[in-house]
């Protein structure tokens, strides 16, 4: 199987860090044998801003984040980083990342990743409507002096 | 990144590297005993010792200099995978791993400022071998005297002249570690 | 001087039991959840992260709870465990611009591109006490979306036209970009440029701060101070103290992706979301010896939703600038910035404050015999006179 495009797995990783952690224990409650070539560790990611949204870099403050790093009994790799300090969630993401790197990533796909994407555009979709429902137009009114 | 270089970290982080740092404390604080440390496989050239050493004492926020053999592909991704530390030039080095041929010029390490003397260098100096046998030891940390086969004097007096700055050095041999922070005085013998 | 004090394990014990008792309150009222503060009291939440400068709402939370609702004390124990995370990267600058915006106000132009979104604000609210939240009464009914989509509450009924989704105009395909107002000034020259740049800023968390201090160093500092004290300053220059003629270019509050260079991978990926409240202000500026009359920027940047924190740091940050644009010193606290770097985190300012509180037994015994001994020279004195 060929190595997956790095576009390809980079949404994927990210899909999964943003999964509901037990969203992604439903979809997934079993993970095959595996070994921690990095056991879930709990810390934090300094957050960075720009001056005036576009300018030079600044810190803004920390998250917390559980990073994780398996390996497949027959060989393949896979690497979390997750927001939060769920552990499991980190594990598991690790897993599948190494996963999709194997024979049973088009499964995979349609029973793991599909869902949690709709799940997620659905939230967006349902946010932005809300948004929108609070749009105004402002409109200048003429003051008596202009008259 | 391959396969091998994510080994060959602590298995047990936290115990291992509080066992760790509590082993080159006192290599520091008792210049010229020679300790042992263990937990770490790091790629070759790298010591167990310099291994344990790194992944004790740098993380994201140390710039790592890697001097001469240790600036190696395997080692790069080694501290990428395990420890984070930047890879940095040897003047702007919070940490830097090398034999002693290989650190040389010592003098383009940071030593610290009068106001910050800690913002200085940490020499990791890979060794052949740690004997205590060579130039006398003697100053803060040491009763009487110690003795230490370093490499050579000369370098380690004009460090100890520029006390409270200069750098501190680990060499490393193995699993062997020994200390000499910039305060000891170093004389041939 | 300290001298350390012993005794007292017993009262201490007691002490805690008692505090342990008073933070439960009455047993016959339902004890709080995690989760009901992380929902219900988002605010003090978002405050707690803000100032406690770490991001995780459920930890926020149960500072919250542990500190009986004192948002310091929630601070001061969210600072503390930060301390003992490993840092395990920086991530790369959040963009703004592809904020997922719930909010989003501007001043200065009441037809920007992309709209105006009011979101969730207190804003037109009457500010009367609303009895049906103490009577548990049922919620308000939501009245339905004019898109059909959802359920908008308090969306006035039979409004207009259906509004048009939030999507930004022609920056860049691909996600859809809200764009920045300031860009729209910046395109024609009237405001300052802020040329990005990738330099890793300094952090006063790993290094003591130092003085003077550039402005990513003064933008983290304000980002995680004391919200009452940074609005505190940004009034004063409001009434005069260092006055910056600030209109709030635009206010927004949202979600962005958080996106971190893992090594292991080689690339960066998006590790979460998290929710923003970003101001920036354009400033009238009639120019100086180096810089020609232009617009100013002051620039605000908060975790979670703090509109007021973030309009308060943005003022702050622009009359902190007055060096770099050339303008005048008034001696204007606002503009002097050691004193808003070193009196802005609450953290520092109540630990050095309430320790004036503990023993200090022996200070106070040389004070009292210095004033014994004064009054007894005094009174020798007036008796020789007389």
């Amino acid at each position: 199987m060929p190595a997956p495009d790095a576009e390809a797995r980079k949404a994927w990783i990210a899909t999964l860090a943003k999964a509901p952690p037990a969203r992604l224990a439903d979809l997934m409650p079993e993970l095959p044998p595996h070994d921690l070539l990095r056991a879930p560790e709990v810390g934090a990611v300094m957050v960075r801003g720009r001056t005036g949204g576009t300018g030079a870099a600044f810190n803004l403050g920390e998250m917390t984040v559980t990073r994780c790093s398996v390996r497949l009994a027959d060989g393949p790799v896979g690497h979390a980083w997750v927001q939060g300090r769920d552990k499991a969630h980190a594990r598991r993401a690790a897993v599948i990342d190494a996963l999709m790197q194997t024979e049973a990533a088009p499964d995979l796909s349609a029973r793991i990743l599909a869902p949690l994407r709709a799940e997620a555009e659905a939230h967006r979709a349902a946010r932005a409507a809300k948004a929108a429902g609070t749009k105004v137009e402002f409109f200048t009114m003429v003051r008596g002096e202009d008259q | 990144m391959t396969a091998h270089a994510l080994q060959g970290g602590f298995a047990e982080a936290p115990v291992q590297s509080a066992r760790a740092f509590r082993e080159i404390l006192e290599a520091m604080a008792r210049p010229g005993t020679i300790r042992r440390v263990a937990g770490a496989e790091p790629p070759a050239p790298l010591s167990v010792a310099a291994g344990v050493a790194l992944l004790t004492l740098c993380d994201p926020t140390t710039g790592l200099h890697l001097a001469g053999g240790a600036d190696c592909p395997m080692v790069r991704d080694w501290v990428a995978f395990h420890i984070g530390a930047p890879l940095v030039a040897a003047d702007v080095a919070d940490f830097a791993v090398g034999s002693w041929e290989a650190l040389q010029p010592v003098s383009r390490f940071r030593i610290g400022q009068p106001d910050y003397p800690d913002r200085s260098a940490t020499l990791i100096v890979e060794s052949e071998r740690l004997v205590n046998h060579g130039p006398a030891l003697t100053g803060p940390g040491i009763e009487t005297a110690t003795w230490l086969n370093l490499p050579e004097t000369a370098a380690f007096r004009a460090n100890r002249a520029l006390f409270p700055l200069g750098f501190d050095c680990l060499f490393t041999a193995g699993d062997r570690i020994a200390g000499l922070p910039r305060s000891t005085r170093v004389e041939k013998i | 001087m300290y001298v350390a004090v012993k005794g007292g394990e017993r009262a201490i014990d007691n002490a805690h039991q008692w505090l342990a008792e008073e933070r439960r309150g009455d047993r016959s009222v339902p004890e709080l959840t995690i989760p009901q503060i992380r929902e219900q009291m988002k605010l003090a939440v978002n405050r707690v992260m803000a100032e406690g400068s770490l991001y995780d709402p459920d930890l926020a939370a149960l500072a919250i709870k542990q500190a009986r609702g004192d948002l310091i004390e929630a601070v001061f124990l969210i600072r503390a465990y930060r301390t003992t995370l490993p840092r395990l990267a920086g991530s790369r600058p959040v963009d703004t611009g592809a904020m997922a915006v719930d909010r989003r106000i501007s001043a200065t132009f009441k037809d920007l591109p992309g709209g105006q979104v009011l979101g969730p604000t207190f804003d037109y609210t009457h500010r009367l006490l609303d009895f049906a939240l103490m009577a548990e009464g049922e919620p308000p009914t939501p009245i339905p979306s004019p898109r059909g989509g959802g359920e908008v509450p308090g969306a006035a009924a039979g409004q207009e036209a259906p509004p048009s989704p939030l999507v930004g105009e022609g920056w860049g395909g691909g996600s859809p970009r809200v764009p920045h107002v300031t860009g729209f000034l910046n395109r024609d020259g009237l405001i300052e440029a802020a040329p990005p740049s990738d330099a890793t800023p300094p952090d006063l968390t790993r290094e003591p701060m130092e003085l003077p201090a550039d402005r990513a160093l003064r933008l983290q500092a304000l980002a995680r101070g004391d919200e009452g004290f940074v609005l505190g300053l940004a009034y004063s220059t409001q009434r005069g103290y260092g006055r910056t003629h600030a209109f709030v270019g635009e206010l927004r509050i949202g979600r962005v992706a958080v996106e971190v260079e893992i090594p292991e991978l080689g690339f960066a990926v998006e590790i979460g979301e998290i929710e923003l409240t970003e101001c920036e202000t354009v400033n009238q500026f009639k120019g100086s010896k180096s810089e020609p009359p232009q617009f100013t920027r002051g620039y605000g940047l908060v975790m979670g939703q703090s509109e007021r924190k973030a309009i308060a740091m943005s003022l702050v940050d622009r009359s902190l600038r007055w060096q770099e644009l050339g303008e005048d010193f008034t001696g204007a606290p606002a503009q002097d910035a050691e004193f808003v770097l070193m009196h802005c985190d609450n953290i520092q300012a109540t630990g050095f404050l309430e320790h004036i509180k503990l023993p200090h037994y022996v200070d106070f015994q040389a004070e009292l015999e210095l004033v014994r001994r004064l009054r007894a020279e005094a009174q020798t004195l007036q008796e020789a006179a007389e």
